[in-house]
């Protein structure tokens, strides 16, 4: 999966400046994406391209359950978000709901991609190649029920064994 | 086996489990509101065109519902949402929907309590982070988004990660001037907005014993802000009575073994905890309040499944009992059980001579949602739980995170106040 990277360099970007809770009442996806990010980057929503990956730092998405926020991310077009580390229902939501790959990364590769690089995540090799840099990273691999989650397409087309 | 551990055990039919497993427990109860309750109609309407069926619930008397979010309707997306909810409960037979302007209603996690919607050693989860809150019940009480809900209403079971647990042990009762709001806000300072994360913090010791069952409540809400999956608090007579009293019967105590396992255990002295706010931008923000920044406030907001419990307002009335406030005040009573409470106690009128503006029960400002948002660049003292950019109203808005004390405190002198130095 190719795509190239918006990058926000700081930890703990929580739901509410991904999606702020005056927008909790819309349910049209479309909509709700012209809010992604309003909170933190009033530029998101023009820069943002079909493919995009976002990448940050530690507890991405921590706050609220509003499945809003990974909603609202997907519909605008971010495929992945790359962090150090992700608060639980943001986690949760992304795969269950299969909005986007929540992918836990390292400080190296957290260091090493800038705004704009071309990147391939391969959750089969768990290879993130950097394009632009010619680089290698290594991703977490998913736990064993997020992996089979994600292969079925999310909690409904899951079967447990 | 810790108390979350037997009771996942129960919940997934097996003997024992440790953490990192992964199980599917049968939920005992689930709750929606106006925001996770649309979300799961939408998910239900998706997955009738996959040509799954949605016919039925897999027990609507497990299911309840709340309107808190958006009420009163401030404007018809709002209004429009409520009508959802309420042909959603009239399609499935769900009679347990407390509705606003029609009796008792409130926010679900106070709902949770007030009309002991959720009994010890269930497994709870609601479509809201702060249904931890209700763990102070000895509940597992778990925030999902709504897809996760939808699964459990058609379903009955959800996945979890047993989680590992981190012991808070308070030793000692609180001083008076000091609140559980304090105390979780200076743990959240300690350990930080991940802190607690993907685990369950429990809250014991001879502190916690002492507590009431709504400080209790108050530290189980806010172990959210750690990102904790749960809080919990194993259940004692406490509960036992303030559930009968709200019309609970058969109740069982689920507690843990005494050679249950922590991943960690934290220690805390009564004697040397301090009111305590957390500054903007984050809950982990914090300052003993004596240390504040000496900033002109406009505003103090009294609310929220937080800091509304009847409790809570008792704490803030007696600051208010003769004195006036000195910058815009709102008191909004959680539920109307509480409201009518406060009104019979006497409360309502000392807020309302105090000059305090008392609202009807709703997330409201808590959100940033309605109802007394926050202009650019005002600063209010709230007796909410979050305070990211732009939470209470305006990005360049801020907020301090405080206990209803210091709330009231700060309301009276404009400027962040410690309840013990007030004239």
């Amino acid at each position: 999966m190719k795509g190239n990277v918006i990058k926000y360099e700081r930890d703990n970007i929580d739901t509410d400046v991904i999606i702020p809770g005056q927008y909790l009442k819309i349910h049209d996806y479309a909509e709700l994406a012209t809010h992604a990010m309003e909170g933190l980057d009033s530029e998101f929503h023009s820069k943002v391209k079909e493919g995009d990956f976002i990448l940050s730092g530690k507890n991405f998405g921590c706050g609220s359950s509003r499945e809003h926020a990974p909603i609202a991310l997907s519909h605008s077009g971010i495929k992945a978000v790359l962090a150090l580390s992700f608060a639980r229902i943001f986690y949760r939501n992304a795969v269950d709901g299969a909005f986007l790959l929540p992918i836990e990364i390292d400080e190296n590769a957290y260091k090493n991609i800038s705004e704009g690089d071309e990147i391939d995540i391969d959750i089969n090799s768990n290879e993130i190649k950097n394009i632009t840099r010619n680089q290698t990273y290594q991703m977490k691999p998913f736990s064993e029920i997020i992996g089979k989650i994600i292969e079925a397409g999310g909690l409904f087309k899951y079967k447990p064994d | 086996m810790n108390i979350v551990e037997k009771i996942l055990a129960r919940a997934s039919g097996r003997d024992s489990v440790s953490p990192d497993d992964v199980i599917f427990a049968k939920v005992d109860k689930a709750m929606v509101h106006d925001v996770s309750g649309p979300g799961v109609i939408k998910v239900f309407d998706k997955l009738k065109k996959q040509g799954i069926n949605v016919d039925k619930l897999w027990d609507s008397s497990k299911v309840w519902v709340a309107e808190d979010h958006f009420v009163p309707s401030a404007e018809k997306i709002s209004a429009e949402n409520i009508v959802k909810l309420q042909n959603f409960t009239k399609n499935y037979g769900i009679e347990k929907h407390f509705k606003y302007g029609m009796g008792q209603y409130g926010i679900c996690h106070t709902i949770s309590h007030e009309e002991a919607m959720v009994l010890p050693g269930e497994v709870y989860v609601g479509g809201d982070s702060h249904t931890n809150t209700t763990g102070a019940l000895g509940a597992f009480a778990c925030g999902l988004g709504h897809t996760d809900i939808a699964y459990v209403l058609l379903n009955g079971k959800i996945w979890f990660k047993i989680p590992e647990t981190l012991y808070f042990k308070l030793n000692g009762k609180l001083p008076d001037h000091v609140m559980a709001k304090d105390l979780i806000l200076k743990i959240i300072g300690d350990i930080g907005t991940d802190g607690g994360a993907y685990q369950t913090m429990q809250f014991g010791g001879s502190g916690i014993d002492e507590m009431s069952v709504e400080s209790r409540l108050t530290l189980c809400n806010m172990t959210t802000e750690a990102g904790a999956k749960n809080g919990i608090v194993e259940p004692d007579q406490k509960v036992v009575d303030y559930l009968t009293k709200r019309g609970a019967s058969n109740i069982t105590l689920v507690n843990g073994d005494s050679d249950a396992e922590y991943a960690k255990v934290y220690e805390y002295e009564s004697s040397e905890m301090e009111p305590t706010v957390a500054k903007p931008f984050s809950p982990e923000n914090t300052v003993v309040v004596r240390d504040a920044p000496n900033v002109d406030l406009d505003k103090s907001y009294i609310g929220s499944c937080t800091g509304a419990k009847y409790e809570d307002l008792e704490a803030a009335a007696k600051i208010l009992k003769g004195r006036k406030v000195k910058i815009r005040t709102e008191v909004l009573p959680a539920a109307i059980s509480i409201y009518k409470r406060a009104m019979e106690n006497g409360l309502l009128k000392i807020f309302l001579d105090a000059g305090v503006t008392v609202g009807p029960p709703t997330c409201g400002a808590c959100c940033g949602a309605h109802m007394g948002v926050l202009a650019k660049d005002e600063i209010c003292i709230s007796t909410t739980n979050r305070n990211f950019p732009g939470r209470m109203g305006h990005v360049e808005s801020q907020t301090y995170l405080s206990s209803p004390l210091v709330a009231a405190a700060s309301a009276v002198t404009g400027k962040i106040t410690d309840p013990r130095d007030l004239n």
